[in-house]
């Protein structure tokens, strides 16, 4: 299973040396040309560092599933979305046109649902599957919107060419709006206040989801679009005035709720929201070094918060827990999970000498060398103790300290189990060892993108002491405080949790119910179970429509040719008039439906006495299968009585009289718009030399508009199906007397 | 509702209907005719023997259920479009045969498509009749 995504690693890993040359490869087939949108892909540095992260993780994600649903009747499909998750990433983070990104977009948005809601008997997980999916997908709709005036605005919808126009982007009159509906695509994805919640109400799929979509690779895919489209508002003053607030907000947000969660999961999700609020507020104060630590925090946070998830999925599995209250001394059971949970531990806390500590030391530098440099600093400072008390909380203390007798015994994971997050860990800290390596291949390519002109990147272990050394020891200092003092702190916390922090879950709750509220009010009034009502809602909604459309084309209705009528002609309207006079006057439903098939031969008569027997000949057949089934219908019929008064009988008359005349109205004008029509020639001539017929009717059917009877055909069966299930259903109903069990 | 006349002459009238209805179907492509109108005309055969004979009579004339017949319609029909995908023609370009078969004719996926549609209206036509017409 893992097999497939070591390849695509090891095919991404080729490209590395390439891409950090400076190389950019475009890929590009046609696709729906029309639309003049093609499947074009572009591998640059930040496309390769991402593309890395999705087919890396996921091999380690893979091998880890394999374990952990050993037992699950439904791997299958557990895998298969999976895998379409993992490809409608990798087609995000390669796509550069930006209607592909857009599907790819969405795609992952979808995956996600199900694999939030794989285990589907669960309400909570249905529910939560729901909001992620909401909030993400209005949030991709905003996108769509964004993407597709950011494509007018620059001329392009290639990627590659709208960072180059950036000057044109900014002095376009909708500028405003292009820019705030691409962030609310951003900023829903990536789980920005107020849009957040869905994140830690996304833990109810299974621990290597979470690992793997919820941690490491989709909530970046909006980190990763506003990295891709930075250098089109390069030095843009609104770019900032947004970015660094909503920053801001988020990793407080994250970092203060992170520690009142006493579930693992929502621990961790929490620090995420905190650490996508870092990358925000660090894209958004822009700045080379900037740039770089967010970068370098990237890859980081994949490693070190992929690896926590998947020790978090060890306990839970061994343990039977994920209350950090109800864990603790499971280092000597399982020494190979405790060694891989301090590992990443130690990078999330910022520890030398761990790529942690290196994205932590730029961030330092960034801040500080930011406008107003106290205040973005002491916010990521303030994430920062959080991140290492979380790490405390999730890397060590289930693993130390008096064992807390569980209600089973916990021994180490198996090998598939650990090696994930034993290799993230470990490539944590050679990174952090090799800054050189890391900066040259994975780092500053990915910079170059970000930020044209910037050729490397300067990441190295020690500066020296400067005051981001110090900086770095305070935190660690304070977040060991918080850490031994967790349980007043979270006491301390505690009003966050019934209170402000989860206003903005609230207001989905409240939109979701208007929605419905609104959605049963309308189907209250439109689908009211009459079909008399369903009937004249239909007709008035044509006649409405269609004659408006008429009235606006104002089409020339010609009414000067009553001489060329022939008697037998007169005589055969004067039949079908009589005929719909009885349908409509009948007391009997027999007499009615037989003096209906009267009208339907009459109109027959009149195809053939107009040269279409083709019609005729249908018409007839049509006529006579329908007053068969009528009258097999009316068998079943009670006994006929007129239940309308008075006044609907007249409403009735003048909808159908109405529905008559727009009727006329039409077929009058499009006989006299087919004079100038081209069409007939068209068939005349080509019909036998292009589709070798002489029958131009059914030659129009079943070649010129094959397509289209392919159509009509399936919705002819779906109607059948509708029908048999209608008449059918009540008796199943009746028969089945076992109760169902599922 | 059976009646000695009518079990008679539907008798004789079936095969001439079914036959009409294929010879409709086949020719449709150069004279009047087509898989709509022979399928309409083969479910009014289908019709007539189910008023004269009842509707299990008719479904064990008919052999295959009918809504397995809306099912191979719909197959035929899609079918028919994927060949000229083979030979690297765009979704339902019709294909043709150089040479004339005997009795059937020139044969392409036209007819092929015409078939399916066929298919299609007696199945839907005879699902609906003989749900309306049980019991």
């Amino acid at each position: 299973m893992a097999s497939l995504p070591a390849l695509l690693t090891l095919y991404f890993a080729q490209y590395v040396p390439r891409t950090a040359a400076g190389e950019c490869f475009i890929f590009k087939t046609p696709w729906a040309s029309a639309a003049e949108v093609s499947l074009s892909f572009s591998l640059d540095g930040l496309s390769v560092l991402f593309a890395l992260l999705i087919s890396g993780i996921g091999t380690l994600v893979c091998i880890y599933s394999g374990d952990y649903l050993k037992d699950h009747p439904q791997r299958g499909r557990f895998f298969c979305t999976l895998f379409l998750f993992m490809g409608s990433m990798l087609g995000v983070v390669l796509a550069d046109h930006g209607i592909v990104l857009f599907v790819f977009w969405e795609l992952t948005s979808i995956s996600s649902y199900l694999l939030i809601g794989f285990d589907h008997r669960r309400e909570a997980a249905r529910s939560a599957a729901l909001q992620a999916l909401l909030v993400t997908g209005a949030g991709g709709l905003a996108l769509l919107a964004g993407l597709i005036l950011l494509g007018q605005a620059g001329g392009s919808m290639e990627l590659s060419t709208l960072v180059h126009r950036g000057e044109a982007v900014r002095s376009h009159p909708l500028h405003l709006a292009i820019f705030l509906l691409i962030l609310v695509g951003a900023f829903t994805k990536s789980a920005q206040f107020p849009f957040h919640f869905w994140l830690p109400n996304a833990m109810e799929a299974p621990t290597p989801v979470s690992t793997y979509l919820h941690s490491a690779t989709m909530v970046k895919a909006g980190i990763y679009l506003l990295a891709r489209l930075a250098p089109i508002w390069e030095g843009a003053s609104i770019w900032s005035q947004v970015l660094i607030p909503v920053g801001g907000l988020t990793l407080l947000t994250g970092a203060a709720l992170a520690l009142v969660q006493t579930d693992l999961k929502r621990l961790l999700a929490y620090t995420t929201v905190s650490a996508l609020g870092i990358m925000t507020l660090l894209l958004g104060i822009g700045s080379v070094s900037a740039l770089q630590a967010a970068t370098a925090f990237l890859l980081a946070h994949a490693l070190y918060k992929g690896a926590l998830f998947l020790v978090v999925g060890i306990l839970d599995h061994e343990a039977g827990t994920r209350e950090v209250t109800e864990l603790g001394g499971l280092g000597g059971a399982m020494p190979v999970t405790a060694l891989a949970a301090a590992l990443a531990a130690l990078s999330s806390a910022g520890f030398p000498p761990f790529l942690g500590f290196l994205a932590k030391e730029g961030m330092y530098s960034a801040t500080l060398q930011a406008p107003g440099a106290w205040l973005p600093t002491g916010m990521v400072l303030l994430a920062s103790v959080s991140f290492v008390a979380a790490a405390g909380l999730v890397g060590f203390k289930p693993f130390l300290g008096p064992k807390i007798t569980a209600s089973r015994t916990p021994h180490e994971a198996s090998f598939s189990l650990w090696i994930g997050p034993l290799t993230a860990g470990i490539l944590g800290l050679l990174l952090g060892l090799m800054p050189g390596a890391a900066s040259e291949y994975l780092i500053g390519p990915a910079l170059s993108a970000i930020h044209p002109g910037t050729v490397s990147s300067t990441l190295a272990l020690w500066h020296g002491f400067d005051i981001k050394l110090l900086l770095s020891g305070t935190v660690f200092l304070l977040g060991t405080a918080v850490y031994f003092h967790w349980p007043r702190v979270c006491r301390g916390l505690n009003f966050l949790n019934a209170s402000g922090g989860f206003a903005p879950s609230r207001w989905y709750a409240f939109g979701l119910e208007a929605l419905l509220r609104v959605s049963r009010f309308q189907t209250r009034i439109l689908q009211s179970g009459h079909l008399h009502l369903y009937l004249l809602i239909v007709i008035l909604t044509t006649i409405g429509l269609v004659g408006a459309s008429l009235l606006d084309h104002d089409v020339h209705v010609g009414l000067g040719r009553w001489k060329d009528i022939r008697p037998h002609e007169a005589i055969l309207v004067a039949v079908i008039l009589a005929a719909t006079v009885m349908v409509v006057r009948s007391p009997s439903r027999l007499t009615a439906v037989v003096a209906l098939g009267v009208v339907g031969y009459g109109v027959a008569m009149i195809f053939l006495l107009f040269s279409a027997p083709d019609l005729a000949m249908t018409q007839l057949s049509i006529e006579t299968l329908s007053v068969i089934l009528l009258v097999l219908v009316i068998f079943r019929l009670p006994r006929y009585s007129s239940y309308s008064n008075k006044l609907e009988r007249m409403r009735d008359a003048g909808v159908a009289l109405t529905a008559g005349a727009l009727m006329t109205a039409l077929i009058l004008a499009a006989t006299a718009l087919q004079r100038e029509a081209r069409l007939v020639d068209f068939f005349a001539k080509n019909t036998l030399e292009l589709a070798q017929g002489r029958n131009v009717v059914n030659v129009i059917l079943v070649d010129f508009r094959g397509v289209d009877t392919l159509g009509e055909i399936t919705v002819l069966s779906v109607a059948a199906i509708g029908v048999y299930a209608l008449l059918k259903l009540k008796d199943i109903r009746t028969n089945d007397t076992t109760p169902r069990n599922d | 509702m059976s009646t000695l006349i009518l079990s008679t002459a539907t008798r004789y009238l079936m095969p001439l209907l079914l036959l009409l209805s294929v010879h409709l179907l086949l020719r449709g492509h150069n004279e009047p005719g087509g898989g709509f109108v022979g399928g309409l005309v083969a479910s009014a055969a289908f019709a007539l023997y189910t008023i004269a004979h009842g509707v299990d009579q008719a479904k064990r004339m008919l052999r295959v259920d009918s809504k397995t017949l809306i099912g191979m319609g719909l197959f035929l029909a899609l079918a028919s479009g994927t060949f000229s995908l083979f030979a690297g023609d765009p979704f339902m370009t019709g294909l043709w045969m150089k040479e004339k078969l005997p009795t059937i004719g020139k044969v392409g996926t036209p007819v092929l498509f015409d078939a399916g549609v066929y298919c299609v209206v007696v199945g839907v036509t005879l699902t609906i009749l003989f749900a309306l017409a049980e019991d």
